[in-house]
């Protein structure tokens, strides 16, 4: 330990054992010996794939919110649901939390995080580090596991599973923008944002 | 003793929001520490995980029971008015022809909770009694309810969704009924139940010396 700085090494986040750090090559990943945990992924992306992705996403986003999801019909008369439309009907049913559950998980976090990316990617394309760099990072740790856009595809898919049965239904743009968006985030799933930190250097405050 | 080190025994700690490594003694640890990068508190252990974790959890079992017993939605056409609970959501959709779609949703609503009330009992149990026993087993099975934890919230859409949806005033309406905020809530608390369990004293068995 005296003769390894601190930056040189890594600690498994799941057990606390400590490994030297290792350069990986394209491909490659490290483990954890003692839980079999990932201690790293080698992504391939550099700044600029990962702005243009979260640009598209963003795009694909607004998409998706904008068009309706599912039209169904019944007797000649039609019925549609974008994702605000079912955020505010929630609310308006006596179910004011999972109206907000909804509006956070599906709206909020996942463009607040598209948002704070982008503007730190941005930066760090000119080698510099973005106004707000360390509460923007710590917010994005915070909200990180409360994105679900990909479970909200699933549901989708079996709300119009169940009402096929009753209705006719007609699948709308949102539902495509939703799913592009869930392969989207897929792409983004792997790569550890914490590599932004080592990306731009610390400028004195 | 295992060969490999393991940082509370060099003196050093990891961020638990950024992942600096930081080196920290003992002393200066208990007057409070702040990450140099970050600004986030230091902690060698996430604190108090134990009493955290059991709490979160107990209350999300608590909000369970009513989350199956409690209907989910209404659905009123006509001549009926039908109220459906998790489960007979499940049976009807296998019934009406979608085996699949059930086989998921059963998956997503009932085997996901009930998966992550036995994995972290288990977890905290045997953490607090500072066994050996085994540990990479442990260790994967939290990293399974971590990863798959969100998926439950699966139903809360469908149901959302299918309100929005089936509006046709007379003839058709769908209505949200109090199990579905149980429900959610069961899968927020169980979300945060197993971030405040720290993955870490899964290793802190009898021979580790801190």
């Amino acid at each position: 330990m005296d003769t390894t700085s601190p930056d040189a090494l890594q600690i498994c986040e799941y057990c606390d054992t400590v490994y030297r750090r290792r350069t990986l090559a394209r491909g490659e990943a490290a483990y954890c010996v003692r839980c079999q945990a990932v201690l790293e992924r080698h992504h391939g992306l550099s700044v600029n794939a990962m702005l243009a992705l979260v640009l598209t996403a963003l795009i694909v986003f607004v998409q998706a919110n904008v068009w309706p999801i599912v039209t169904l019909g019944l007797n000649g008369q039609y019925s549609s649901a974008t994702l605000w439309g079912t955020i505010i009907q929630m609310w308006q049913q006596q179910a004011q939390v999972v109206s907000v559950l909804t509006a956070a998980t599906l709206f909020f976090f996942p463009l607040l995080k598209m948002l704070s990316l982008g503007w730190l990617l941005w930066f760090s394309r000119q080698g510099r580090r973005a106004p707000g760099f360390v509460p923007i990072m710590v917010t994005l740790h915070y909200i990180g596991p409360w994105t679900m856009s990909e479970v909200f595809v699933l549901g989708a898919l079996v709300a119009i599973v169940k009402a096929h049965v009753y209705f006719d239904v007609v699948a709308d743009p949102g539902i495509y923008a939703y799913a592009a968006l869930t392969v989207l985030i897929t792409i983004f799933a792997s790569v550890d944002l914490r590599k932004l930190w080592d990306l731009t250097p610390e400028t004195p405050a | 003793m295992s060969a490999l080190p393991r940082a509370s025994g060099l003196g050093l700690i990891s961020c638990h929001v950024c992942g600096l490594v930081c080196n920290a003694a003992a002393d200066e640890l208990d007057h409070g520490m702040a990450c140099p990068r970050c600004g986030c508190a230091l902690h060698r252990r996430k604190p108090a995980s134990y009493t955290r974790t059991w709490a979160l959890l107990i209350a999300a079992f608590i909000m369970y029971i009513p989350a199956n017993l409690v209907p989910i939605m209404r659905t009123a056409s006509l001549n009926d008015v039908d109220d459906n609970t998790i489960l007979s959501g499940v049976v009807e959709l296998w019934v009406k022809g979608s085996p699949d779609l059930a086989v998921i949703v059963f998956t997503a609503s009932i085997v996901v909770p009930m998966l992550k009330f036995l994995v972290m009992g288990t977890l905290l149990v045997s953490s607090q009694r500072r066994t050996n026993w085994a540990q990479p087993e442990r260790a994967k099975l939290f990293r399974l309810v971590e990863l798959i934890g969100y998926w439950s919230m699966l139903d809360v859409f469908v149901v959302s969704l299918l309100t929005a949806l089936v509006r046709f005033n007379l003839l058709s309406l769908v209505e949200p009924l109090p199990g579905v905020i149980f429900f959610g809530l069961t899968v927020v608390l169980t979300m945060l139940a197993s971030m405040s369990f720290d993955p870490r004293l899964i290793w802190d068995g009898r021979d580790t010396n801190d």
